[in-house]
C-alpha cells in the first residue's frame, strides 16, 4: 500500500435546522486515490469543492462517513494512533496569523515537539533545525505580530517541520499572500520537498502553483474530477473551463492559437515553455 | 478641473518619535470622472496609506487632496461627507458586517448620511443587484451568507453610499478564481453602467490588464508611474526593478518581439495576442 | 494604538535580566513585604538603598522608571497629604483645621518611600523579564497548586495564548474603525448613549473575529499533537545559575537586616 491510500471516501456534514430535522449536506463522494512517499501533490478545486475537507482527513482531523483513509498503513478511524498520525502527517492552515501560539518565534515551532514529550536538548535542535530549513532563524527571537505574512507562514511549517513528519498537507498557504510571500512559500515547499524528502500535499486553487508538482487531483463537487501529471490535467483546456477553473495564460494561447490552426503539438505549462515553443512555431 | 487631485501629498507615521515612518511621500497626481484605475505596487509600498488620504481617514502631513477643486480638509467637522462621496471599501471587507440582517447592514452607510427610509430601501436594493446578490438573501444574518456572498454584501454597503469615487482594496483577495471573475465582472459593470471613476488596489497584473484603463505604480513610497495599462506594462524591466511583474502575456510577447517578431509592446489580453500572431502568420502566408 | 506591547519588557544585557524569572517573582514578593515591615527610618533606608541598587543594576534608563512613577504620582501626594494632616498627636502648626504633628510628618514620609519602592521594584520585574518568561515562571511557581485541582498548564496557556494575540486584536479593532468610519461612523461627538451605540459596528465584527480566530487556532493546536499539560515537555529548562543563587544569599540577609533593625535599633516613630 502506499504512504497514504484514501479509500472511497464519502463525507458530509450533519445540521439540524430549526424543526430539529437533520439536514445532510455532503461534502465528499466516494473519493479514492493514493499518495507515494516523497511525492509532491497537489489538490486543485473551487472554495467549497471539498479540498479543505480532503486535506483534514488526511491527518484524523475528520473522520470518514464511509470508505477509509490509511496513513502509512495506520486506519485514521482508530482511536488509538490518532496522535501519531498527526506526527506523521503535519497540516498547515490556511491563515498565518490563527496557527501561531506563543508569543516568540522559537517557542512557537517549539508548541509541536513539546506536546510529543520531546526531551529538551533534542527540542532546542529541532527548532533551530526547522527554522533554518524555512531560513527564519534569523528572527527566532522576534514576535509574530510583527512578522510579514510569507514569514508568518514559513515559521507555521517550520513548527510542523519540527515534529519531523514524513508528510505536510498545506491548505491553501498562500490564498491570504502578496505575491512575495506566496514565492517564499513556495520556494520553502519546493526545497523541503527536493532536499528534505518530505512528501507534499498541497491544496490551492491556483493553477501556476499546481504545475509545480508531480501529480494533480482536481476536485470538484465533492468528486474526484480527474487527475494526472500536471501536463495531463492542464491539456484538458476545455474541461478545466467548463468548470470555471482557471488556465495559466501561457496554457491558454496557446490553446487558443491551436484552435484558429496553428500547428502546436504540445500545451505549455510555464512561460518560458510557452515562448521557446512560439519562437520554433513562429519561425 | 480634475474630479479628484492630490498636491504634493505626504503621510509620515507617529511623526516626532523614534518610530517615525513616512509611508507616502510627495505624491500628486489627477483623477479624470469617469477613470478606472489599478494601484499596483508591493506590501508596504504606500499603496493602502494613499488610498485612505483620499477619503480623508488619514489627513496629509503635508500637502492636499483636493474634491472638486476644494481640499477635502477645509472644514475637518465635514469630512464624513467626504466619506460618503469617496467610498472605501477594505481588504476583507466581510470582517466588518456587524447587523442582524443584511439588508440593515447595507443600509448603515445611507443612514449615516441621513436619508430617507425609502431611498435607503431603494439604494439597498440597488446595490445588492449590482454585486449580484439575490434579494432573499437581504432578510439573512449576514454571518450565515457564504464567503463570497459575504463579501459581495460588503462592498454592497459602501456602493449603497453612491459614492463618486469607488475605491477597492484587494478586492478579490482570497478569493478562488471564479468568485474573482465574478466579482470583478460586477466591479467592471458597475463602473459602466453608473460612469462612476474607480481605483483598484490589487496585487494580480492579469486583474488590473483585464479591467482597468490607466494603472498606478507606487514603490517605496513614491509615485513612480501613472499612465494607461498598455504603456505601464510596457516598462517590464522598470517594475520588475521594483519586485513586480506584469501580465503572464504580455511577458511572452514581449519576449517575442524580443526575437524580433513585429508584434505590439504592452499587449494586456490573451485574445490580442492571438488576433495579433494569426494576423502575423496570416501575412507570412503560413495560415 | 500599534505599538502597544504588554508588559514593557525593556532588553538590555544585565545581571538583573539574566537572573532567574522565578527567582525574580519570589524576590519581588519579598521586598514588597519587607518595605510594609520596615518600622524605623534605618531599616526603611536600607530597603530604599536595595531598592535604588537593583534599579541601576538592571541597566534600564531612568528615563522609564520616573515614566511609571509619573502614573501614580497623584496618589503618592494625595497619600501623603492625608497623612500629613490627620496626624496623631501634639501638633507642631496649626491653621484653621488642618494640623501638623510630627507623627503625621513621618507617616507622610513613610508612605512616600514605601509606594515609590513598590513602584520601581514591580518595574524592575516587568522592566527585565520578557512576558512569556513570566508566564512560563508562573506556571511552574504555582506547579505545587496542582494538588489543590487548581488548573495551573490551562492558566498558563491562557495567559501565553492571551499575550499572543493582544496585539492582533489590537491591530485588528485599528481596521474595524477605520472600515466602519469609511462608512460614516461617527464615534467622535453625540452624548455618552450614542457613543456606547457607535461602538456597536466595532465591537459584534470584533467578538466574531475572535471567536473565528479562537476556532481556527484550537484546529491548529489540535494539528500539532496539543492535549493539555499531561506529558508535555518545554523547550526551555530554567536552571538556577549561581548568579541566582547569590541573589537568593542577598534577599535573605536583606530580610535578615530589616527584622535585626527593626528589633534593635530605637529610632522608632
Amino acid at each position: 500500500m502506499d504512504y497514504i491510500s484514501v479509500q472511497n471516501v464519502t463525507f458530509q456534514y450533519e445540521s439540524q435546522n430549526e424543526s430539529g430535522t437533520v439536514i445532510k449536506d455532503p461534502v465528499l463522494n466516494d473519493i479514492s486515490f493514493d499518495i507515494k512517499k516523497g511525492e509532491f501533490v497537489a489538490i486543485l478545486g473551487h472554495n467549497g469543492s471539498g479540498k479543505s475537507t480532503v486535506a483534514k482527513h488526511l491527518n484524523a482531523m475528520l473522520l470518514p462517513a464511509s470508505g477509509k483513509v490509511f496513513i502509512d498503513g495506520l486506519d485514521t478511524s482508530d482511536e488509538k494512533v490518532t496522535y501519531d498520525i498527526r506526527r506523521k502527517v503535519g497540516l498547515v492552515l490556511q491563515n498565518p496569523d490563527n496557527q501561531l501560539v506563543a508569543s516568540i518565534v522559537e517557542e512557537d515551532v517549539a508548541f509541536g515537539p513539546e506536546n510529543l514529550g520531546v526531551p529538551s536538548d533534542e527540542i532546542r535542535k529541532r527548532v533551530d533545525d526547522a527554522l533554518k530549513a524555512v531560513d527564519m532563524y534569523d528572527c527566532r527571537l522576534n514576535a509574530p505580530h510583527k512578522l510579514s505574512g510569507g514569514q508568518k507562514q514559513r515559521v507555521a511549517i517550520a513548527g510542523i517541520i519540527a515534529m519531523k513528519p514524513d508528510c505536510i498537507v498545506l491548505d491553501e498557504p498562500t490564498a491570504m499572500l502578496d505575491p512575495k510571500g506566496r514565492q517564499e512559500v513556495l520556494d520553502t515547499i519546493i526545497k523541503l520537498n527536493r532536499e528534505n524528502g518530505i512528501t507534499i500535499v498541497m491544496i490551492t486553487h491556483y493553477m501556476e502553483e499546481a504545475v509545480l508538482a508531480d501529480k494533480v487531483y482536481v476536485v470538484d463537487n465533492g468528486r474526484m474530477l480527474t487527475s494526472g501529471t500536471p501536463r495531463e490535467v492542464f491539456s484538458q483546456v476545455e474541461l478545466l473551463k467548463k468548470h470555471r477553473l482557471d488556465v495559466p495564460q501561457a496554457t491558454e494561447l496557446c490553446h487558443k492559437l491551436r484552435a484558429c490552426g496553428v500547428e502546436i503539438k504540445e500545451l505549455p505549462l510555464t512561460e518560458e515553455e510557452c515562448t521557446s515553443m512560439l519562437k520554433e512555431v513562429l519561425r | 478641473m480634475s474630479l479628484l487631485s492630490v498636491k504634493d501629498a505626504s503621510f509620515i507615521y507617529s511623526q516626532k518619535t523614534p518610530f517615525q515612518h513616512t509611508a507616502v511621500d510627495h505624491v500628486s497626481f489627477d483623477v479624470e470622472q469617469g477613470d478606472f484605475i489599478g494601484i499596483i505596487g508591493h506590501t508596504g509600498s504606500g499603496k493602502s496609506t494613499l488610498v485612505q488620504m483620499l477619503n480623508g481617514l488619514l489627513k496629509p502631513t503635508s500637502g492636499s487632496v483636493m474634491l472638486d477643486g476644494i481640499d477635502i480638509w477645509d472644514k475637518p467637522k465635514e469630512i464624513r461627507k467626504i466619506r460618503f462621496r469617496v467610498g472605501l471599501v477594505f481588504q476583507y471587507p466581510e470582517y466588518q458586517l456587524f447587523e442582524e440582517t443584511v439588508e440593515k447592514d447595507i443600509s448603515f452607510g445611507p443612514m449615516n448620511m441621513g436619508l430617507s427610509e425609502n431611498e435607503i430601501k431603494e439604494r439597498v436594493l440597488n446595490a445588492a443587484q449590482f454585486v449580484g446578490l439575490d434579494t432573499e438573501l437581504l432578510q439573512k444574518s449576514p454571518f450565515d451568507l457564504s464567503g463570497g456572498e459575504k463579501r459581495r454584501a460588503a462592498i454592497a454597503g459602501v456602493i449603497a453610499m453612491d459614492p463618486d469615487i469607488l475605491i477597492l482594496d484587494e478586492p478579490c483577495a482570497g478569493l478562488d478564481p471564479l468568485g474573482r471573475d465574478v466579482l470583478l465582472t460586477q466591479i467592471y459593470r458597475f463602473h459602466q453602467q453608473r460612469g462612476n471613476t474607480v481605483l483598484l488596489v490589487s496585487h494580480s497584473m492579469e486583474d488590473v490588464a483585464a479591467v482597468c484603463d490607466k494603472a498606478l505604480v507606487m514603490d517605496h513610497s513614491h509615485l513612480q508611474m501613472i499612465d494607461t495599462c498598455e504603456r505601464v506594462f510596457s516598462h517590464g524591466d522598470r517594475l520588475a526593478e521594483m519586485g513586480l511583474r506584469i501580465p503572464q502575456i504580455t511577458s511572452i510577447v514581449d519576449s517575442l518581439i524580443d526575437a524580433g517578431f513585429p508584434l505590439q509592446k504592452g499587449t494586456l489580453t490573451v485574445e490580442k495576442a492571438v488576433h495579433d500572431i494569426t494576423e502575423y502568420l496570416k501575412k507570412e502566408g503560413r495560415l | 494604538m500599534r505599538d502597544i506591547t504588554l508588559g514593557q519588557y525593556f532588553p538590555a544585557d544585565s545581571v538583573i535580566h539574566r537572573l532567574d524569572p522565578r527567582v525574580k517573582i519570589l524576590s519581588l514578593i519579598a521586598y514588597i513585604v519587607l518595605i510594609f515591615c520596615t518600622f524605623n527610618y534605618v531599616s526603611l533606608a536600607l530597603m530604599a538603598a536595595v531598592v535604588l541598587m537593583i534599579v541601576i543594576l538592571s541597566k534600564v534608563p531612568l528615563k522609564m522608571y520616573l515614566k511609571s512613577l509619573k502614573v501614580i504620582i497623584v496618589i503618592v501626594i494625595i497619600t501623603s497629604l492625608l497623612n500629613l494632616f490627620y496626624g496623631t498627636g501634639e501638633p507642631i502648626f496649626q491653621w484653621g483645621f488642618i494640623k501638623v504633628t510630627w507623627a503625621g510628618i513621618h507617616n507622610a514620609i513613610f508612605v512616600c518611600v514605601r509606594i515609590v519602592c513598590l513602584i520601581l521594584c514591580s518595574s524592575v520585574l516587568t522592566f527585565t523579564t520578557s512576558p512569556t518568561d513570566l508566564t512560563d515562571a508562573l506556571e511552574r511557581l504555582m506547579k505545587p497548586l496542582t494538588i489543590f485541582h487548581v488548573k495551573v498548564h490551562e492558566i498558563a496557556m491562557m495567559m501565553t495564548i492571551a499575550l499572543r494575540f493582544v496585539p492582533t486584536l489590537l491591530e485588528e479593532t485599528d481596521k474595524i474603525m477605520a472600515a466602519q468610519k469609511a462608512r460614516g461612523a461617527d464615534m467622535e461627538s453625540g452624548n455618552l448613549i450614542t457613543r456606547v451605540k457607535a461602538l456597536v459596528p466595532i465591537l459584534v465584527p470584533l467578538f466574531v473575529s475572535a471567536f473565528r480566530r479562537a476556532y481556527e487556532l484550537a484546529v491548529a493546536m489540535e494539528c500539532r499533537c496539543y492535549r493539555g499539560g499531561e506529558g508535555r515537555t518545554r523547550m526551555k529548562q530554567l536552571h538556577l545559575a549561581t548568579r541566582d543563587y547569590l541573589s537568593i544569599v542577598f534577599t535573605l540577609l536583606v530580610i535578615a537586616g530589616v527584622v535585626l533593625l527593626n528589633v534593635f535599633v530605637n529610632i522608632t516613630v
